[in-house]
């Protein structure tokens, strides 16, 4: 006996809460990155979670799909932040299109 | 309490310590090696819930490429200091109170639920081969569509790549 379905689904919420707030409030945009990775873990845990209680193998098939999309995610986001930063030679979000990072 | 339950209550509290180290974290380094610790301790979860495999592409892609491609990113451009964001701490209060209201529901709502989901779940161990032959009979599709993806995302990260280079040789035959 492992713990209640519920617990692991508290813990999977209060992970990928912790993604949003790394997301949304970190100026750098590897930061943001960062978090969506963050994000796609917990609902990755949340699927396991899910598989075990249901008693089905599906659960875990997910996971392979959700590990894809986030490499997939990760080399592309990437390979964009680096484009950006040697066209504006910045990696905070805020400077890219204006100069209101200069005026602060 | 039996020894999983322990085990996943120490998994728990390691995993979001290092995942908040990360987010509070100013360097970047810091950050991936926290990031690491945390994704080594997810796996640990994925085995204790019965998904050997899933564990051992969590540490290999998660922990071992995906970070290891931030780490090199982060080595390889120079970022400046990140400010502090000017906002005001009302904004985030706001924010604050409207998702723990949201989780405190959630919360709630699982408790009431109908059915056994406030029983201890029973150990299970899903063999790989097993999992393995399952994904490829049942979601062969779906693993084509995956390869498709990846297969894009490479022709997307090689463009971007020489996009640069490509545009300086068109300026040039150009003028």
């Amino acid at each position: 006996m492992i713990v209640p379905y519920y617990h692991v689904l508290l813990f999977a919420g209060i992970l990928f809460g912790l993604g949003v707030i790394c997301t949304l409030t970190r100026r750098n945009l590897i930061m943001i990155l960062l978090g969506l990775e963050i994000m796609l873990n917990a609902g990755a845990l949340a699927f396991i979670a899910s598989g075990l209680d249901a008693g089905q193998i599906e659960g875990q098939a997910v996971v392979i799909f959700v590990l894809a999309v986030a490499a997939a995610e990760v080399s592309l986001g990437l390979a964009l932040i680096t484009t950006i930063y040697r066209q504006t030679g910045t990696t905070d979000p805020r400077c890219i299109e204006s100069d209101t990072c200069e005026l602060e | 309490m039996t020894p999983y339950a322990v085990c996943f209550y120490l998994l728990a509290v390691v995993i979001i310590m290092t995942t908040v180290m990360a987010i509070a974290c100013r360097n970047m380094v810091h950050t991936i090696l926290y990031l690491v610790a945390s994704f080594v301790g997810t796996a640990m979860m994925f085995y204790l819930l019965g998904a050997p495999l899933p564990a051992a592409l969590e540490v290999i892609i998660y922990a071992g490429g995906i970070m290891v491609l931030f780490l090199f990113i982060v080595m390889m451009l120079k970022i400046a200091d990140e400010k502090r964001s000017g906002q005001r701490a009302g904004r985030f209060a706001l924010a604050g109170m409207f998702g723990s209201i949201a989780y405190l529901s959630a919360c709630v709502l699982l408790h009431l639920l109908p059915g056994d989901a406030g029983v201890a779940m029973k150990a299970a161990f899903a063999e790989p081969a097993r999992y393995g032959a399952f994904v490829f009979h049942r979601h062969w599709l779906s693993i084509e569509v995956i390869s498709l993806l990846l297969l894009v995302v490479l022709i997307g990260a090689l463009l971007l790549g020489i996009g640069d280079r490509l545009n300086r040789r068109n300026g040039k035959e150009e003028s």
